[in-house]
């Protein structure tokens, strides 16, 4: 006997499943540190099971966000805008996507990173990936969030995150700067194409700042239209 | 033709209180679900507690305040001048009407419909009324005033349950210390509870028991006993065992526990006003047949309630809740929701005091309709995370249907029943 209740009303929660997809995302990101320290040992054989590791955590983030997006149907009334919700699902898998991107650049080339920058790079990556762990940190602020109605105090804690996020941000690109003015300075002694690709990391690397400032500012965005 | 009532009185008698018993039945099978789901879902209560939650309640509730609602089903709809000269007529289709609306339920709840008791019922009188009698039989006024009740009810209960959810979170979630606010606050929202269902019991269900209070006795008797409750949850509160670290995450969750008491409570409340609602629907047709039989076919203009009517309603429901109710309930809790205890709160709340307020209207409500609309209240207050529109839509539409599929089976079985003693 199929049961009839009011309870069919209340459709899954959204919110559950994003805060586990920007866990996952955040774990397979930060995975990068220890493959970084393997290439700099030297060590490939490790590198590559690290590498088998970051993108296998990136498929689980990919069946999470699929997940999300089909357990959200047209008629679902939400305290957001399902948009928004969209949207900042598709920013935070972005995160996940990149670091898979840097890894396999990183094993296609063989690359390692000159001693020289070795102690700012990975200064620098640890930076980026206090971006990626505060977003994370806001978006598991979201049940509370739910729990006071989106109002007041919780999305003013929420606001401060998202500022703080924002610093981390722009501290990432000052060492960018310096990142690549010691790169500058090596250039001359290095291959030229690896000097090219090494540009490209440290880009890359940076981009998973931009990224997590991003999930934050869709956040905002999300708690902005209240 | 009155002489069919005299010789067949116990019969029809019988056959009527049979039906009225399983529509009783129906109804406590088929609303324990909307009645007590929310509670169930979010975790307040175990199924055991509510279906023992819903036997009392709901006993008490048929019992002491059932009796208002009876007389607009039997009075209300149709016109009783039309019956005068052919009381029988009315007695037919009275169990007819018994008969199409328990079908009807039984019907519904196997395809997994969420129907509404009170408008199967409506329907199936209207049916009969209008077809086997005269169409102008049927007071289309207070057909209007029902179909308007489907609009009325949902939004003052989302009313209610929009106030009551931002009082919640203006008092408690949304301030310094939630937890103390909590156990300051929540205590008051019991005795709002309290003070809701004391109040309809005295005004309108100790009549029939031939107890009178006037206003200010009423009003002083159920603040004495909203007070008495709200102790009581003080004391219960003072009790939990609550995790007492500064983490801000257990924190909330803490709240949600001191909720979960006070989700007892309305759950309580809820269960009452069910009841209390309910019960007309089976006994309402059941009274008049009895009292037209009785009175040897004089429509009398107010029947008394004869004794073991109400009762009977009463342990209908309850049996049906009791044997039907517990797998109902066990599915719900099967169903996982994301529904928290200060929310399912909010929604019962509003939704028993909605059918309260409503009962002293006359108009026979339902009570799957206030919930509803209760549920959508929270849902612009922003406190759900996910409302299915489209169950939403599904519950509206076969409440839509309910009504010509009652009169259609309650019009077939009246001009059997009349083939038969006629």
């Amino acid at each position: 006997m199929p049961v009839n209740s009011i309870l069919g009303v209340f459709a899954k929660s959204p919110i559950k499943p994003l805060q586990e997809h920007i866990d996952t995302v955040h774990a397979c990101a930060s995975l990068l540190v220890p493959f970084f320290q393997a290439t700099s040992k030297g060590d490939w054989g490790e590198a590559l099971k690290l590498r088998k590791k970051i993108s296998m955590t990136e498929r689980e983030a990919d069946v999470l966000k699929r997940d999300i997006r089909l357990n959200l149907p047209g008629g679902l009334f939400m305290p957001v805008e399902r948009t928004d919700l969209l949207e900042l699902l598709t920013q935070q898998d972005k995160i996940a996507n990149k670091a898979k991107d840097i890894s396999g650049r990183v094993i296609g080339r063989n690359m390692t990173i000159p001693t020289e920058i070795e102690e700012l790079f990975f200064a620098y990556i640890a930076r980026c990936l206090d971006a990626v762990g505060m977003a994370k940190e806001a978006i598991n602020e979201l049940d509370d969030l739910l729990e006071t109605g989106f109002r007041g105090r919780e999305v003013a804690l929420v606001e401060k995150m998202i500022l703080k996020l924002d610093n981390i941000e722009e501290d990432t690109d000052d060492i960018q700067i310096q990142l690549r003015r010691q790169v500058f300075a090596l250039e001359s002694e290095l291959n030229a194409v690896d000097v090219m690709f090494l540009y490209k990391i440290i880009e890359w690397v940076g981009d998973l700042a931009d990224l997590a400032e991003r999930v934050g500012s869709r956040l905002e965005l999300m708690l902005a239209r209240v | 033709m009155v002489d069919v009532l005299i010789t067949n009185g116990p019969w029809l008698i019988a056959f009527a209180a049979i039906f009225g018993f399983i529509m009783a039945w129906g109804i406590g099978a088929n609303d324990v679900a909307n009645a007590m789901g929310t509670s169930v879902g979010s975790n307040a209560i175990t199924i055991k507690q509510a279906i023992i939650i819903a036997m009392i309640f709901e006993f008490a509730g048929a019992y002491l305040a059932g009796g208002e609602v009876t007389s607009t089903i039997r009075k209300g709809i149709i016109d009783s001048a039309y019956f005068v000269d052919t009381p029988e007529l009315l007695v037919y289709g009275m169990i007819a009407s018994l008969l199409a609306a328990g079908i009807w339920l039984v019907v519904a709840s196997a395809l997994g419909w969420p129907v509404s008791t009170t408008h199967s019922i409506v329907g199936a009188i209207v049916g009969f009324a209008a077809v086997g009698v005269s169409t102008d039989a049927v007071e289309w006024g207070k057909v209007g005033g029902i179909v308007g009740s489907w609009i009325i009810t949902p939004a003052i209960s989302g009313f209610l349950a929009f106030m009551l959810f931002q009082s919640v979170q203006k008092l408690i979630f949304n301030t310094e210390n939630p937890l103390a606010n909590a156990k300051r606050y929540v205590p008051m929202y019991m005795a709002l509870a309290g003070f809701v269902m004391s109040l309809v019991t005295i005004k309108k269900g100790l009549k029939h028991l031939g107890i009178d209070f006037n206003n200010v006795e009423t009003y002083t008797l159920a603040i004495a006993i909203a007070a008495l409750v709200g102790i009581v949850g003080k004391i219960a509160i003072s009790r939990l065992n609550l995790n007492e670290s500064a983490d801000r995450d257990t924190h909330f969750g803490n709240v949600e526990k001191v909720f979960a008491i006070l989700m007892v409570c309305t759950a309580c409340a809820m269960a009452f006003a069910h009841g209390s609602n309910d019960v007309a629907n089976a006994i309402g047709p059941l009274a008049a047949v009895v009292s037209v039989v009785q009175s040897g076919g004089e429509i009398a203009k107010k029947a008394e309630l004869v004794w073991w009517i109400l009762p009977l309603g009463a342990v209908g429901i309850v049996l049906g809740l009791a044997i039907f109710g517990k797998r109902v309930m066990q599915t719900i809790g099967k169903n996982i929701t994301h529904l928290t205890p200060s929310r399912g709160f909010a929604a019962e709340l509003a939704a028993a005091s909605t059918v309260v307020i409503a009962s002293g209207t006359g108009l026979p409500i339902s009570t799957t309709q206030t919930l509803v609309g209760a549920v959508l209240g929270v849902g612009m207050a922003r406190g759900i995370a996910a409302i299915n529109l489209s169950v939403v839509r599904n519950i509206v539409v076969s409440w839509v249907v309910t009504l010509p599929a009652g009169a259609a089976l309650s019009i077939m079985f009246f001009f059997m029943i009349k083939g038969i003693f006629g």
